[in-house]
């Protein structure tokens, strides 16, 4: 019974050993991240726990800093910082901005 | 996404007759994440918790920590054996003396010698001496990585083109608490006449990992 | 409060200081929650390194609680032998982790 964090010893492909390196959106979630660890709104240990339960197959589909992305929104929203409408709202607002469908 | 195409490319490779699920759903999801990115940052803006300026003075700062900080405290430890004790004895206070600070986390220092070499993961997230070395790299992070460097250690050295013999013990240390691990790298021989620079110029981010070995030019 | 001092004082006290060398054995529980225990080690046995200091626990961190009282943090040894019955690479191949007092119990004898 594993979490879907919980990987040592799991089969698994060849390493890319390749550089990638991060893009500014990246780079702005870590320092986003950081900034709110500095506030005392962000919690190590509590965001370990909220990228553990996305479960598995968002673990497994989303990359990093995705997954950072979706544990800061729901921390956000736990903590009354953000409500879910709110950040929907400003979803279709970005979409609209650059052109995209809501879809 | 780089990480996303990454990790969907060593799904290919292992899993040769595997269904993948369709690119489309997963772009899809992707997509929606990097709006989900920005729609957080302007909120968190909008809301005045954090501002555009700590934004970007934060990444710079990020940016600033590089490997090379972490290659100049091997080569001063290379070439100050009383410098070296210090931080195999307390990582944390030995760097404050390159005016590095690791926070609430503790800094410690693994040696290789001829007889062990040390290599560093965290399989349970990514924790990684970040205040030393900066960013981890991408392959730290991945699945891949985290799965195998502590079941078949010496394969995924040979991945990354180092070989060790047998008479080599190999000790991976797996990251799971407020540690944080360092190795010191062996000097490689040759080196007697260079300067604590140049030697510093020798070490890359993998050595400090323990993914490679440094290599003399 | 004399109350609640003195029986922090004594679950102090009754933690038992794991030296150097002793023989540990990592429970094989699966708590649901956070916990940093990954599943390779559970139920192996190892040998401990050194003691790191005491440390809030993270499984209640994760929670928002003050992570107190504070748990010994262990650097544990394993022989990659023992951890997979599988491991192709020489005897003397390790594996240190860092391990909490309550995960792990003293190996008899």
């Amino acid at each position: 019974m594993r979490g879907p964090h919980d990987l040592g010893g799991l089969p698994a492909g060849a390493v890319d050993t390749a550089p990638h390196e991060p893009t500014f959106w990246e780079k702005q979630i870590d320092a986003i991240n950081a900034l709110l660890a500095q506030k005392g709104l962000r919690r190590t240990d509590e965001n370990r726990r909220y990228i553990e339960m996305l479960g598995h197959d968002a673990y497994e589909t989303l990359s990093y800093y995705e997954r950072w992305t979706a544990a800061l929104a729901r921390q956000l929203i736990d903590k009354g910082v953000l409500t879910q409408d709110e950040i929907d709202a400003k979803v279709a607002h970005v979409r609209a901005r650059l052109g995209q469908d809501a879809g | 996404m780089t990480e996303a195409h990454t990790h969907d490319h060593d799904h290919d490779a292992a899993d040769h007759g595997h269904a993948h699920a369709p690119p489309a759903k997963d772009e899809k999801i992707h997509s929606y994440y990097q709006v989900l990115g920005l729609a957080l940052k302007e909120l968190l803006i909008e809301k005045g918790i954090v501002s555009a300026d700590e934004i970007r003075k934060t990444i710079e700062l990020r940016d600033s920590i590089t490997p090379a900080l972490g290659a100049r405290i091997v080569a001063r430890a290379w070439t100050d054996p009383a410098y070296k004790k210090r931080l195999l004895t307390n990582g944390s206070e030995a760097i404050h003396e390159f005016g590095l600070d690791m926070g609430a986390l503790h800094l410690v220092v693994v040696e290789n010698t001829p007889s062990t070499h040390n290599m560093i993961v965290c399989t349970l997230c990514s924790c990684y001496p970040r205040a030393v070395l900066g960013l981890p790299p991408s392959w730290y992070k991945s699945r891949e990585y985290r799965s195998r460097a502590v079941r078949e250690p010496r394969k995924v050295l040979e991945e990354f083109g180092t070989h060790l013999s047998r008479d080599v013990e190999v000790r991976v240390h797996d990251s799971t608490a407020d540690i944080r691990y360092l190795v010191l790298p062996m000097r490689p021989k040759g080196t007697e006449k260079l300067s604590e620079d140049e030697l510093a110029a020798l070490v890359t981010r993998d050595c400090m990992i323990g993914t490679s070995v440094v290599r003399s030019l | 409060m004399c109350g609640r001092a003195s029986g922090r004082m004594q679950a102090e006290a009754m933690a038992e200081q794991l030296a150097p060398g002793t023989h540990v054995r990592v429970r094989d529980d699966y708590p649901p929650g956070h916990i940093r225990t990954p599943v390779y080690v559970r139920g192996k046995e190892g040998v401990v390194v050194r003691a790191f200091g005491s440390f809030p626990n993270p499984e209640t961190l994760a929670i928002g609680r003050d992570g107190l009282p504070k748990k010994t943090l262990y650097e544990v040894r394993f022989k990659q032998k023992d951890l997979w019955s599988d491991y192709a690479g020489p005897e003397a191949d390790c594996l240190d982790i860092d391990i909490y007092e309550h995960w792990l119990t003293k190996v008899q004898g």
